[in-house]
């Protein structure tokens, strides 16, 4: 029964223009199996999981279900072919009862029989343990309430395959274990639960198997109880020998004898548990620990993104408060937030101005930027940084992901800052530029300003940090400088020590 | 425990809610007049002429809040409306025959709806801009047809007019000892039947539940595999319909055309929507709501004539700061439903 | 290299390019209607200036007020992402503010003009802060927000007024209503000139242009670059609150009563259309202010054209309307996606030899 096969990917391939976002991946899903999808950050998961769910169409490879090759074009027709997917915002609608949105667009008749349907619901509720009733707004309901009500729906329509994409992601951790339990009570009626998720006790909780992508590849397919946590870390990760480990030549020691820039005790925001934190001027160090550790989070509160609820700060000794981001820029921070599209651009402008936006917000409502002064900034930055495009006013929106990055991180040079926080500026953009950018970080650090750098590859912290802090489920949990910065090292803390003690 | 869970009274929804919160401030005004004002506020004609005098208002605003539940605005549904009591009064006094009348006006109001849906949700023009058209057009239109007033002078339809249902129970002694039964038009009726089918169709059928879901969240409506184009398709056709009928039940209480007709209509209709509980952000609506939103505007306009504020400008006046305050009372009350789901 | 060139022309007018066609088409077509539409005499007027005349004037001189209206439109839109839908109500507010000042004097001179004028600004802004803080605090949607004037405005003029159109006569106002003494242009336009002067001044000498645009394009950034999108927010209706103003007094001054009906009629829907038709989104964000202008232009030249071919000024609304949409379905994304297939297709061929030239 374990052993019976459900669902057989194999050979997907799909490729962008200018990537390959998968090359020849496998990926197998037995009957009643909880089988964990893990990767860092462009490994391909959400590739493979958008082509299984129809929202991207794969250029080559097979898909069978049950045996059964099958071709899938739609979410509607991976629906209706038993593959559910449970994403992490909720694609339900708030403004209606549990019971409907567990049937709505799946009536059988042209009436809606609400006695019905809440009797239904309530079955099925009842029988899953989700502690939610029939009647109930959904918008009234926690988050993890209406993630579970999700599943409800998928459960309903008698899904052979359930895809939870990144559920727990803002869950706590009562939730996260009702969650859980309806896992292990699905799995135990034969459903096979693809889970994505970037937490790791998790992945060891609940999960029967693990499938390691990265760089659109497949690294393996394991038994979660054969794979230590910390070589499951590495397998993420990779160990290839990176051609530039030599970028940093011994930076450590100077930096230890000056001045403290940034320090800040109990920071806490409306998404952060409360930390210490500490920086020198011209010190590079590093917030790393797995998408969803709290690192982004931390950082954020630094810079006052989020609503700010405890802690004091001080800048060069003085006490100063940053409750919002303005204040932030005043006091020479500058911060390069994680998701681009979302915190970054401004699509619609052009190149120009999206980089002298942030100076022109710290000069003030009343002294614009002249058009010849900010052509002058946006030609000076377009040429340092190599920001490729066709003309200083093109839209941002039509550059590449690397020059888009670039020219926020041109944003933030421009207002020539004491602090600059750089979360995840790596992300999704190719070599080269990845390297310019670790080079950048290195050339400000030697001019003094201060800098915290977030990746998801370790390799590029540990080329450009000096100090490296490691978090993990909201908090921190090690701090690592000198010799004990390599990966082997970080890959343990992450992991939490010597993997098997934890559990 | 099936049972228990059943009996148990959930809190309400948002829909509910606003709703709720419409009607007992209705209530609570109407018995304040009939308190401090008396006179025709203790008569039941008081009641029976707001219906009189609103009953194309109430249709309008059912298809308007139909729309705006749906995440759309039209604006269009006064002008439809005076357009259609022109054509039909003109129709009528060339010699034509009622039953034709009434499928003209259905005609009109369907073909405005049918180019509005198809603008909207196939083309995806902005609903404003739209129906911002449709509104000139009917209005330049109306004046095509006729800039003088026109009077109906149709036998049959005088009788269709005269149509009215007395309740004499209902009614009062009047002054020289006669009893003065109360008085619904034919129009109210249809007004009512109207209210009670689309009230069914929101809450009944499977159309209905999907203008909520549009509404409520566009993308998770169609990941649950709602047709959502359509559902917005039809949500105009139905608003289109509707400022037909309006239109006819206008032509009944009237018995003439105007250019001027129904001139404001729109406003009227959106401001009792959103008396009424309907967000123009969608997803939360009732007709009943909206029922008892005409009635909560009609009632406002009564009050401040009936309390010596004879100038004109203090109906609007009132009207304007009664919107003000239901507005900001629905941003508080959503508000802190958010935060204290939050906390 | 040429070839680049033309590209970026043809993005600069992108936006344009619509209202410049249909302002085309308008001209042309009234040429073949009749070659002397666009005359221009020099007449004389009662007072005996030499004064500009003929349809072309008339529809520069008509379209002021909505030009106004339109600039401020075009920023309440870009910042808020919604449409100001009160504009006309609170015309006739500051109008009846403008008469109320100009009446209590005993003695109408350049003096009271200008304090009335400014008295006019005062009123109107704090109504446009009223909206504002409605749409940047509560977070209530434009429209909703400024229904509750569109429904009282009038009104409330009308209550400023005592229930009367009162007229006020006097040089000063005729001038500004119609042609000061000696020049030849129309007051009104030079008041669209001096207000689009103006708004070119505070964007040259602010930040505001960028600012606006950044919260309306995307305000979680803005936000976190620091930008103060409820000022924003708020700001932009208080500017439209003055070109309110303005446009109000002009119209009262043209007429030189005050009439709390029929003051700007129907004039908020034409603004909303200007800025539409001059390629503004109005779900907010990039904006061109002389996109709108040229909207505005283009309505009134329509209505003009119609008013030549001897259509009534009541039944200019239904052609009005077809023009609309025939703009808004070219402009629809769905129609320009159909579009821009076609023509990829079509220049699929080329566009392989230039891309691998580029590189």
């Amino acid at each position: 029964m374990q052993d019976k096969v459900l669902l057989q990917m194999r050979q997907i391939e799909k490729r962008f223009p200018g990537v390959r976002a998968l090359d020849g991946v496998d990926f197998t899903l037995r009957e009643g199996e909880i089988h964990a999808l893990m990767g860092e950050n462009g490994a391909g998961k959400s590739t493979l999981i958008k082509v299984l769910t129809g929202v991207y169409q794969m250029d080559g490879g097979e898909i069978k279900l049950d045996g059964e090759l099958i071709t899938i074009r739609s979410p509607q027709d991976a629906q209706n072919s038993g593959i559910s997917t449970v994403y992490q915002e909720i694609t339900l609608c708030p403004n209606l009862t549990v019971a409907e949105n567990i049937f709505i667009g799946r009536e059988d008749s042209t009436w809606v029989r609400h006695k019905d349907y809440e009797k239904r619901a309530d079955e099925i509720l009842g029988k899953l343990g989700i502690p939610a009733r029939s009647r109930q707004q959904l918008g009234d309901c926690s988050l993890a309430v209406q993630q579970m009500v999700a599943i409800a729906r998928a459960v309903d329509m008698k899904c052979k395959v359930l895809i939870l994409d990144e559920p727990t992601s803002s869950l706590d951790d009562k939730e996260v274990n009702m969650l859980f339990d309806l896992m292990r009570s699905l799995k135990s009626q034969g459903v096979g639960i693809i889970f994505v998720t970037h937490f790791l006790e998790q992945v060891y909780e609940v999960s029967d198997r693990i499938t390691v992508l990265r760089n659109g590849e497949l690294v393996g397919e394991y038994l979660t109880e054969e794979l230590p946590q910390v070589e499951l870390v590495a397998k993420m990760i990779g160990k290839e020998l990176d051609e530039l480990s030599s970028l940093r030549e011994e930076p450590d020691i100077v930096v230890e004898e000056k001045e403290v820039f940034y320090n800040a005790k109990g920071l806490s925001s409306s998404a952060a548990l409360p930390f210490d934190f500490s920086i020198r001027k011209g010190e590079v160090n590093g917030f790393t620990g797995l998408l969803g550790s709290g690192r982004s989070e931390s950082v954020r509160a630094i810079f006052g993104a989020d609503k700010v609820t405890g802690g004091s700060v001080s800048i060069k000794g003085k006490p100063v408060k940053i409750t919002r981001p303005v204040e932030a820029m005043k006091n020479g921070i500058g911060y390069l937030a994680e998701d681009r599209k979302r915190d970054g651009i401004i699509a619609d402008l052009s190149v120009r101005e999206n980089i002298i936006l942030a100076l022109q917000v710290m000069n003030g409502f009343f002294k614009p930027i002249s058009r010849s002064e900010s052509e002058a900034f946006a030609d000076e930055y377009i040429k340092v940084l190599n920001i490729k495009t066709a003309s200083r006013e093109t839209p941002i929106g039509s550059l590449s992901g690397g020059n888009q990055q670039k020219v926020i991180l041109a944003r933030w040079l421009l207002t020539h800052p004491d602090y600059l926080i750089l979360d995840e500026p790596t992300r999704g953009i190719d070599v080269g530029t990845k390297l310019e950018i670790q080079k950048l970080v290195l050339k400000l650090a030697e001019e003094g300003v201060s800098v915290t750098f977030i990746s998801s590859e370790v390799e590029e912290m540990l080329r450009t940090c000096s100090r490296l802090i490691v978090m993990r489920d909201r908090h921190v949990v090690g701090e690592l400088k000198g010799s004990d910065l390599n990966q082997e090292q970080v890959m343990k803390t992450i992991a939490g020590g010597e993997a098997k003690d934890e559990e | 425990m099936n049972q228990k869970i059943g009996v148990r009274r959930e809190p309400l929804t948002d829909t509910q809610l606003l709703m709720t919160i419409t009607i007992f401030i209705f209530f609570g005004m109407y018995l304040l007049a009939m308190l401090l004002l008396g006179g025709g506020f203790l008569r039941a004609q008081q009641v029976f002429d707001m219906l009189n005098d609103n009953a194309s208002l109430i249709i309008v605003s059912c298809g308007l809040t139909i729309v705006m539940i749906g995440g759309g605005i039209d604006i269009s549904v006064g002008a439809v409306t005076s357009l259609v009591v022109m054509s039909c009064v003109l129709y009528l006094n060339g010699g034509g025959n009622i039953f034709v009348s009434i499928l003209l006006a259905l005609g009109i109001g369907l073909a405005f709806g049918l180019v509005h849906g198809f603008l909207i949700s196939y083309l995806e023009i902005q609903p404003f801009i739209v129906t911002l058209a449709g509104m000139f057009f009917a209005r330049g239109m109306t004046t095509i047809l006729s800039v003088n007033p026109q009077k109906v002078a149709h036998e049959g339809f005088a009788k269709l007019r005269d149509v009215k249902i007395e309740i004499p129970w209902l009614g009062y002694v009047a002054n020289n000892g006669n009893v003065v039964p109360a008085r619904m038009e034919l129009g109210v009726v249809i007004a009512l039947v109207c209210l009670v089918l689309i009230f069914i169709l929101l809450k009944f059928i499977k159309l209905g539940r999907a203008f909520y879901a549009i509404g409520g969240n566009q993308q998770s409506a169609l990941m649950l595999g709602i047709n959502v184009k359509r559902t917005r398709f039809i949500s105009y056709v139905i608003s289109g319909l509707l400022s037909g009928i309006s239109g006819y039940v206008f032509m009944m209480h009237t018995g003439a055309g105007n250019a001027t007709n129904a001139a404001g209509m729109e406003m009227n209709a959106i401001a009792s929507s959103i008396i009424g509980g309907t967000l123009l952000t969608g997803g939360v609506g009732n007709v009943a709501g909206t029922f008892f939103g005409t009635m909560t505007l009609t009632t406002i306009k009564k009050i401040v004539v009936s309390s010596g504020l004879k100038e004109p400008w203090w109906q609007s006046i009132t009207t304007g700061g009664m919107l003000c305050f239901f507005i900001l009372l629905q941003s508080v009350v959503l508000g802190q439903r958010a935060k204290r789901k939050k906390s | 290299m040429k070839n680049k060139n033309l590209n970026g022309f043809k993005l600069n007018l992108g936006q344009l390019t619509i209202p410049i066609i249909a302002i085309c088409l308008l001209i042309i077509f009234n040429l073949i209607r009749d070659p002397g539409f666009f005359a221009i005499e020099i007449t004389h007027n009662n007072d005996g200036n030499a004064v500009l005349a003929g349809n072309l004037i008339s529809i520069i001189n008509g379209a002021s007020e909505l030009a106004i209206l339109a600039m401020g439109m075009t920023l309440v839109t870009a910042a808020c992402g919604g449409q100001d839908i009160s504009v006309g109500a609170a015309a006739a507010i500051a109008g009846s503010a403008f008469v109320k000042i100009l009446k209590s004097t005993e003695s109408i001179n350049g003096g009271t003009v200008l304090f009335a004028l400014l008295f006019a600004c005062i009123v109107a802004m704090l109504f446009g802060t009223f909206n504002g803080t409605l749409v940047a605090v509560f977070k209530i949607q434009p429209m909703i927000a400024t229904l509750i004037l569109y429904t009282c405005g009038r009104s409330i003029a009308y209550w400023i007024n005592g229930g009367a159109t009162p007229t006020v006569s006097s040089p000063i106002i005729n001038a500004i209503g119609s042609f000061i003494p000696g020049i030849p242009v129309p007051t009104p336009v030079l008041i669209v000139i001096t207000v689009a002067v103006i708004f070119k001044l505070v964007f040259h000498f602010t930040s505001l242009e960028l600012l606006t645009q950044s919260v309306g394009i995307n305000g979680s950034a803005a936000r976190l670059n620091g930008i103060n999108a409820t000022f924003i927010k708020l700001l932009s209706f208080i500017i439209l609150g003055a070109c309110v103003a303005v446009a109000g007094c002009i119209g009262v001054s043209r007429l030189g009563l005050i009439n709390h009906e029929t003051l700007l009629i129907d004039v908020e829907m034409d603004a909303i259309l200007a800025v539409a038709i001059g390629g503004n989104n109005l779900g907010g964000g990039k904006f061109k202010i002389s996109g709108s202008i040229i909207g505005a232009y283009v309505i009134q030249m329509l209505t003009i054209t119609l008013y030549a071919m001897k259509v009534s000024s009541t039944d200019v609304k239904a052609y009005k309307a077809i023009v609309i949409v025939l703009l808004v379905v070219i402009g629809s994304p769905v129609i320009k996606a159909r579009f821009a297939k076609l023509w990829s297709r079509f220049q699929s061929g080329r566009q392989k030899v230039s891309t691998k030239g580029a590189e």
